[in-house]
């Protein structure tokens, strides 16, 4: 019994080593988000809370907490507070199998990357039950707009990892790593890399994608009735979504841990600092493109998603299979 | 192995309680989350026997995207809240069907617990039983060699099924304005501007 609450105490303290650097790094990155986008526009941005305005997230988390929550009187009440949950929990239980270095990972499981997928396909439901259970039109129209774009892009994503895939030989995220030890995929893959992109912030609802939460249409999308806590667990576990998506793009194509070269200074660097400067660095592009792309129409979003990228990807699997085929590249696995 | 069976009958009692809560509940949308959960707790069965790949692919296909298009349906079919009259006095026409299918599936399932006891004898194939390579290598080792037929067949039925449907949903509507992607692209100042000398009283006809 004794042993066994050992097990337990080392394994809870694991997760805590993970999960609350990565809460805190979601407020930080808040703050890096609104700052690119000041800056892109000639603004300063959030720069007096704190060194920098660094504080400015920990601020306004402070002024959702004590604000009223209030719960619309049709609203079904159980499913309405159960959405922001779902959202949030979800958005950080996918970190459990992100490799941070070699032997820096929670769980080490065969099917890492297909639990990637599944877990952030499943962050459809926190915005779809949000949506319904708000009970008014605007939500609706919100979820139901978030939940056809979220289902559209999935499927290229999914034709992007098999991609991968195929050059790896395992479903494995470690191993999806050490095979770019000499050529990161993002060389061989390039177009597959910016479709990846693409699609991610279609997936994470992010602009030139947030059709969710299209201001001047939708007024804020499925979190319309939300307040206070329940509407800042929507945000966070947003931005938890998208660095989870910046953490999937370092993996499969920026090399994960792994030093840009292998030799004397960049080897130096611990390699949880690289993976972190590369999810910074796909961030920092996420940040980018919230800046300078104007939101897309909703018929225009569903064109590209099928008929554009889907397509697309599915050629340069037909090629990227070929290739391997006849040149004997294929992985052989470990039987 | 008592942490295991714990686990094993918590997610089973969830998955017997979802399951019965899917036909029970009043709101259609209820069931529908019901028949998440129920999907969920099937998957973690599903790894905790080992069928690590079976386990995420239910979730993934299922719970990611079957589901979301059921509750887009029962969303959008306004059928919430829906009066359940079927086992209160009203004759109602689905309990024919349902008995037909519901006494199928039952055939099935006995077929399957019976099969289940002479593996041994209908199961000759030694290749699924190699432990040392993973799962997803297993599967991909019968299905691309031994299976390739039934696993061709089964991929030309669902794409079938899926042609079937959109021909049977797709119906062309009149006067219907479209976007041109390729006119929006290819037009240039020549050809979308023109200037005319506009005498009074008598205007311009546009669009001729």
């Amino acid at each position: 019994m004794f042993e066994y609450l050992q097990v337990l105490g080392e394994e809870v303290y694991k997760i805590l080593f993970m999960l609350v650097p990565i809460l805190v790094s979601v407020a930080m990155v808040v703050w890096l988000d609104r700052r690119v986008w000041g800056l892109v526009q000639k603004r300063k941005g959030p720069n007096v809370v704190g060194p920098f305005g660094l504080l400015q997230t920990l601020a306004d988390a402070l002024k959702y907490i004590f604000k009223e929550i209030i719960i619309p009187a049709s609203a079904n009440k159980a499913v309405f507070i159960l959405a922001p949950i779902v959202t949030m929990t979800l958005a950080l239980v996918a970190w459990a199998v992100i490799p941070m270095s070699e032997d820096f990972v929670l769980s080490d499981i065969n099917v890492g990357i297909l639990y990637l997928f599944a877990v952030s396909s499943l962050g459809v439901y926190g915005i779809i039950m949000g949506g319904w259970a708000s009970n008014s039109k605007y939500p609706f129209l919100g979820a139901i707009r978030s939940a056809a774009q979220m289902v559209s892009y999935e499927v290229s994503i999914g034709i992007i990892i098999i991609n991968v895939l195929l050059c790896v030989g395992s479903l494995n995220l470690k191993d999806i790593v050490l095979a770019q030890r000499e050529l990161w995929y993002v060389i061989p893959l390039f177009p597959m890399f910016v479709i990846f992109f693409i699609s991610a912030l279609a997936e994470t609802n992010r602009p030139p994608f947030d059709l969710a939460e299209a201001e001047a249409e939708l007024v804020a999308g499925y979190q319309t009735e939300y307040s206070g806590m329940m509407y800042a667990m929507f945000w966070l576990g947003e931005y938890a979504n998208i660095l989870l998506m910046c953490a999937m793009g370092a993996i499969l194509f920026l090399g994960g841990w792994l030093p840009i070269i292998d030799i004397y200074p960049f080897n130096l660097v611990p390699a949880p600092i690289w993976m972190i400067l590369k999810i910074l660095f796909l961030f920092f592009l996420f940040a980018l493109v919230k800046a300078i792309v104007p939101r897309y129409r909703y018929d225009q979003l569903m064109r590209l998603g099928w008929k554009i990228l889907l397509p697309f990807s599915l050629i340069y699997l037909v090629l990227t299979a070929s290739f391997l085929f006849y040149f004997d590249k294929l992985p052989k696995g470990n039987f | 192995m008592l942490a295991h069976s714990i686990f094993f009958y918590f997610f089973s009692i969830i998955a017997i309680f979802s399951s019965l809560m899917v036909i029970t509940s009043r709101n259609t949308v209820n069931s529908v989350f019901f028949l998440i959960l129920d999907f969920i707790s099937v998957g973690c069965l599903f790894i905790m026997v080992g069928a690590e790949f079976l386990g995420m692919i239910i979730l993934i296909v299922y719970v990611g995207a079957v589901a979301v298009l059921f509750l887009f349906v029962v969303m959008m079919l306004n059928v919430a809240e829906q009066k359940q009259s079927w086992f209160i006095g009203k004759k109602s026409t689905h309990i024919p069907i349902g008995l037909i299918v519901s006494v199928l599936i039952l055939l099935e399932l006995l077929v399957v617990v019976g099969g289940w006891k002479y593996k041994d004898d209908l199961m000759s194939s030694n290749t699924l039983y190699i432990s040392d390579i993973s799962n997803t290598h297993q599967l991909g080792l019968v299905m691309y060699t031994d299976y390739i037929l039934y696993f061709q067949l089964s991929g030309v039925i669902l794409l079938l099924s899926m042609i079937g449907a959109i021909l049977l949903t797709f119906r062309q509507r009149k006067g219907v304005k479209k976007q041109s992607y390729f006119n929006q692209i290819s037009r240039n100042p020549s050809s979308s501007i023109e200037l005319r000398e506009v005498k009074s009283n008598e205007g311009v006809k546009i669009d001729d």
